[in-house]
């Protein structure tokens, strides 16, 4: 058995050198260009979500489903007001869990996805529990870690945890050891690998895990809301304005929450863009 | 394996190495010494598994050998050595990081730790950021990817990146050049282009280099000397003299295909 490979044997002469490729435009303006389309794209959906807003109310044709021009200036002069200050406090909420989750959350999946034995031990156990909808954990939160501020946050950080935890550790799983090899022979330690190797390739897993929990984050904001506390925009929304019949108002808290959802996933995705344009360059 | 004190000095000793992966098995290397002096330009060949890869990370630094020592320019390796340059057949590039920031990178991790002695060479003065870009910039331009300097590795060709990781090492002015084939996923001419660089560069810079390759010419077009391995274990080099290795037009001279057929035989190849 010979494994030795002739090296003239087996690939042909080409005439086209790889080398002469056209100057492509640059990454950052490719991935504002994008952004840009995306705006656009946005306007037309808002165009025609304000359609199937006024046909379902013309429908319906009952209180509980208003117009939009009865509910946007209701929302605007409410966001003066009282909303406001809800608003701020479920966003408060959501960019904690988020802050909690991402900071516990990378290093763990860093660490499952580089060190083999360690992913072979928990992965059975994150399988086990990923699935599972935590949100069902609420009262077992609540009575745990008492009625305050700490158990809302800390239910939306378990259930943004798990995600982020599952997409860096796959992501970490996928560095090459000759990445690694080759920058730790330009005299990297664990340190500079962390600064120039893990955070870097981490960045956009991250990102792609909020961009998708981002939704069920704030979903399970709303259902916290509704015990023991007296703002955000899941109590506004339900206390305030539905039970007592104010529907204008309830809409207005909705329209609230969405935008909410919205800036974050737009925030987001605009933010994993740019961190990741790399990948529209293509396989490395 | 008595160190020589007359010029040229010795840049790498391999005294009485012993490795084997695990603790059972068949070791790789058993009481295998080896040296090399600054200056010179090597070649390791072999079948694959005989252990040419090894030998190289050993030297890199990224494996501890299980008895025996390795001293490269007087320093017994046990980590990685800052005047070390390694270069891989691949992946060895940051891919989210643009070509300019990739050659850069040695630099930064440099300055990351400043001149400790072991992450960075303690004599040197470490590059401020100014420095480092203007170093940056005639490496492109000696590599010829200066045009290619904003584009992430994904979007060039096999050549440009591993130009693009030669410069990455040579900007950190190493003394000792670790190559582990890294022109075998190249199309021939690229090869033959990053090959004539390779000896221009030994020449120019007086770089002592490694190349570890499984490509009979290559190992032929590269090394002054050329180590031989078999299958493991194995106990004392093999060594082919090739001093004609970086001459004009020896690829076509008839010593060339002469000493191809000799390491074809030495490796148990028909000729």
């Amino acid at each position: 058995m010979q494994p030795i490979t002739h090296p003239s044997g087996s690939e042909s002469l080409t005439t086209t050198r790889p080398d002469a490729a056209l100057p492509a435009p640059h990454p950052l303006r490719l991935a504002l260009h994008q952004t840009g389309r995306q705006l656009l794209n946005l306007a037309l959906a808002i165009g025609i979500f304000l359609a199937c807003w006024v046909a379902l109310a013309a429908y319906l044709d009952r209180e509980i489903m208003p117009y939009p021009w009865q509910v946007i200036p209701v929302f605007v002069k409410e966001m003066q007001g009282s909303l406001w200050d809800h608003t701020l406090v479920s966003a408060r909420r959501v960019l904690s869990a988020i802050a909690v989750a991402v900071l516990v959350a990378t290093p763990v999946g860093l660490g499952l996805g580089q060190i083999r034995v360690l992913n072979r031990i928990f992965s059975p156990l994150i399988g086990l529990v990923h699935p599972i909808p935590k949100v069902v954990f609420l009262p077992v939160i609540l009575v745990v870690m008492g009625i305050g501020e700490t158990s809302k946050v800390f239910l939306i950080a378990l259930i943004l945890f798990f995600q982020i935890l599952v997409v860096v550790r796959d992501e970490a799983a996928s560095l090459r050891p000759e990445l690694i090899q080759s920058v730790r022979s330009l005299g990297a330690g664990r340190r500079a690998l962390f600064r120039y190797v893990y955070l870097p390739a981490s960045l956009p897993a991250v990102l792609t895990a909020l961009r998708v929990s981002v939704g069920t984050a704030i979903a399970v904001l709303f259902i916290a809301e509704q015990y023991s506390t007296r703002d955000g925009l899941g109590y506004y929304i339900v206390t305030l304005t539905w039970q007592r019949l104010r529907f204008a108002e309830m809409y207005a808290g909705i329209l609230a929450m969405s935008l909410l959802g919205l800036v974050l996933y737009l925030v987001v995705d605009v933010l994993e863009r740019i961190v990741g344009r790399w990948r529209l360059a293509g396989d490395a | 394996m008595a160190a020589v004190d007359s010029p040229p000095e010795v840049m790498v000793t391999v005294d009485r190495l012993t490795f084997r992966y695990g603790a059972r098995g068949t070791p790789v290397f058993q009481d295998f010494s080896w040296q090399v002096r600054a200056g010179e330009a090597w070649s390791i060949i072999g079948p694959s598994g005989c252990g040419k890869t090894t030998l190289l990370t050993l030297i890199a630094g990224l494996r501890r050998a299980t008895a025996g020592t390795i001293t490269v320019g007087g320093t017994r390796i046990e980590r990685p050595r800052p005047e070390t340059g390694l270069i891989l057949q691949d992946y060895g590039l940051l891919p989210w990081a643009t070509v300019e920031d990739n050659v850069a990178l040695g630099l930064r991790v440099r300055r990351f730790y400043g001149p400790d002695g072991k992450h960075a060479p303690r004599a040197e003065k470490v590059l401020g950021r100014r420095e480092a870009r203007e170093v940056v910039e005639s490496w492109l331009r000696r590599l010829n990817i200066y045009e290619q300097r904003a584009k992430f590795p994904g979007a060039i060709s096999g050549g440009q990146r591993q130009r693009t990781a030669i410069a990455r090492t040579l900007a950190l002015q190493p003394d000792l050049l670790l190559m582990d084939e890294p022109f075998s996923s190249l199309d021939a001419p690229t090869r033959e282009d990053l090959q004539n660089l390779i000896l221009q560069l030994q020449r120019e810079m007086n770089l002592t280099s490694i190349i570890v390759t499984h490509a009979i010419e290559e190992a032929a077009i590269l090394g002054r000397q050329i180590l031989v391995l078999g299958q493991p274990p194995n106990t004392a080099p093999v060594i082919v003299p090739n001093p004609e290795a970086g001459t004009p037009g020896y690829r076509s001279t008839s010593t060339f295909l002469d000493r191809c057929n000799q390491l074809r035989t030495l490796l148990g190849l028909k000729v």
